[in-house]
């Protein structure tokens, strides 16, 4: 089962789904200005893939070709629904951004969800497919952290809502980056990241 | 008055994908060159004009909590919201297939051009993006649901073109070995978005 370890680790660095395949943009960046939502989102995005692949590799047999983006697309919707009542029930002690509630119901959309299932859960068994799902799921959660970061660190010198610059920095002069929180720097700060997995990795370079 | 206002701040200040990101899938996808760029932002215009006041029309009547009211004094508590995003995306998926298969019977010169996008729209976050913005932001009516769809259409489509166009250029210049291809692309676009910003203080 040594394949198993290859499924998982291949999304998360050589094959991820942001950076490599360039799926799943849609939706991804607009949580990133601080690092609590970009988790939760992060998060939610792997329970939906893990469970999703694994739902549509455990029918793929009655599947029948012509209309499985509609049933896919109803068992992702179903997942997403899940996860929103969970975290809609987890509102009162665990507060999130009312922006968030969008995007999670644009998780039905992303394409990563849909892309894994029609390119592994489809032909696969349900375990690796449950692998493969999750592991998309957090080769994706970790673009997201990572982008979330910088911005919240450049952006509001805070991490999970923490200040973490100290006082006399800004006494010093030190300013927060307002074109951070903007959501076009989002963009900059993705190519950057490429670009420096890029030059790391020559093999991911286009022609 | 308020209509126009709503349609021109739908296109330039909450554009589809330079304030929120929908659709960029898609968007990065098929922008390589402005023939094709075209033929899908077309598409999305339309199918987002047909599916936002339908999703309305079932938000109102069906979905919202006490919604289902005209049904009856038992059902005025009744609240389906949480069902919300499996019948939208339901409309979305149905309508796009219905539309294709029209489309392939009736006009399959617009088909043969048009074709591969037509199913690629029922997974554009574009137009479920719009559908769930519809629902939080309680439009008065269907005329201006009709108007916030047709508006951000056509943002979408601008973006699509532009980029597109741009793209098209950039195929000529000396970019960076590891920056090239995808990475000067999100570049582009996060320069676009920036300069799309300057619409964001315009009260309209």
């Amino acid at each position: 089962m040594a394949n198993f370890k290859e499924t998982f680790l291949n999304p998360i660095f050589k094959g991820n789904p942001i950076t490599v395949l360039v799926l799943g943009i849609c939706s991804s960046l607009a949580v990133t200005v601080e690092l609590k939502g970009a988790l939760v989102m992060a998060l939610s995005v792997t329970a939906v893939t893990g469970l999703s692949s694994l739902v549509c590799s455990l029918i793929r047999k009655t599947i029948p070709n012509r209309v499985r983006i509609i049933v896919q697309l109803v068992v992702v919707a179903m997942m997403v629904i899940l996860v929103d009542q969970l975290l809609k029930a987890f509102e009162a002690t665990y507060p999130i951004d009312k922006s968030l509630s969008v995007y999670i119901g644009l998780i039905i959309t992303n394409c990563i969800v849909m892309g894994r299932i029609e390119a592994f859960a489809l032909g696969n068994k349900p375990l690796p497919s449950l692998v493969d799902g999750l592991a998309n799921g957090l080769g994706y959660g970790m673009i997201l952290v990572v982008v979330a970061f910088m911005r919240e660190l450049l952006g509001s010198g805070t991490i999970f809502g923490f200040q973490v610059i100290p006082d006399c920095f800004y006494a010093a002069g030190y300013a927060n980056n307002g074109l951070v929180i903007l959501p076009p720097f989002a963009l900059i700060l993705l190519g950057c990241i490429i670009w420096i997995q890029r030059s790391l990795d020559k093999d991911l370079q286009e022609k | 008055m308020e209509l126009l206002s709503l349609f021109v701040k739908s296109i330039f200040v909450d554009n589809m994908i330079f304030a929120y990101f929908l659709g960029m899938c898609s968007y990065l996808a098929v922008s390589k060159n402005v023939k094709t760029a075209n033929g899908l932002g077309l598409a999305v215009i339309f199918v987002l004009v047909c599916t936002l006041p339908l999703n309305y029309l079932l938000d109102t009547y069906v979905l919202k909590s006490g919604a289902l009211s005209w049904l009856g004094e038992e059902f005025a508590n009744v609240d389906l919201s949480f069902l919300s995003f499996i019948i939208f995306i339901a409309v979305i998926a149905a309508f796009v297939q219905l539309v294709e298969m029209i489309v392939e019977k009736f006009m399959p010169s617009l088909y043969s051009s048009l074709g591969i996008f037509l199913p690629l729209i029922a997974v554009n976050c574009a137009i479920l993006g719009g559908s769930l913005f519809m629902q939080q932001k309680d439009f008065a009516g269907v005329g201006e649901s009709v108007v916030y769809a047709l508006g951000s259409g056509i943002g979408w489509y601008l973006a699509i073109v532009a980029l597109a166009a741009i793209r098209e250029k950039l195929a000529y210049s000396n970019v960076p070995k590891a920056l090239k291809g995808i990475g000067i692309t999100f570049i582009t676009v996060g320069l676009m978005g920036m300069a799309f910003m300057i619409f964001m203080g315009i009260s309209l």
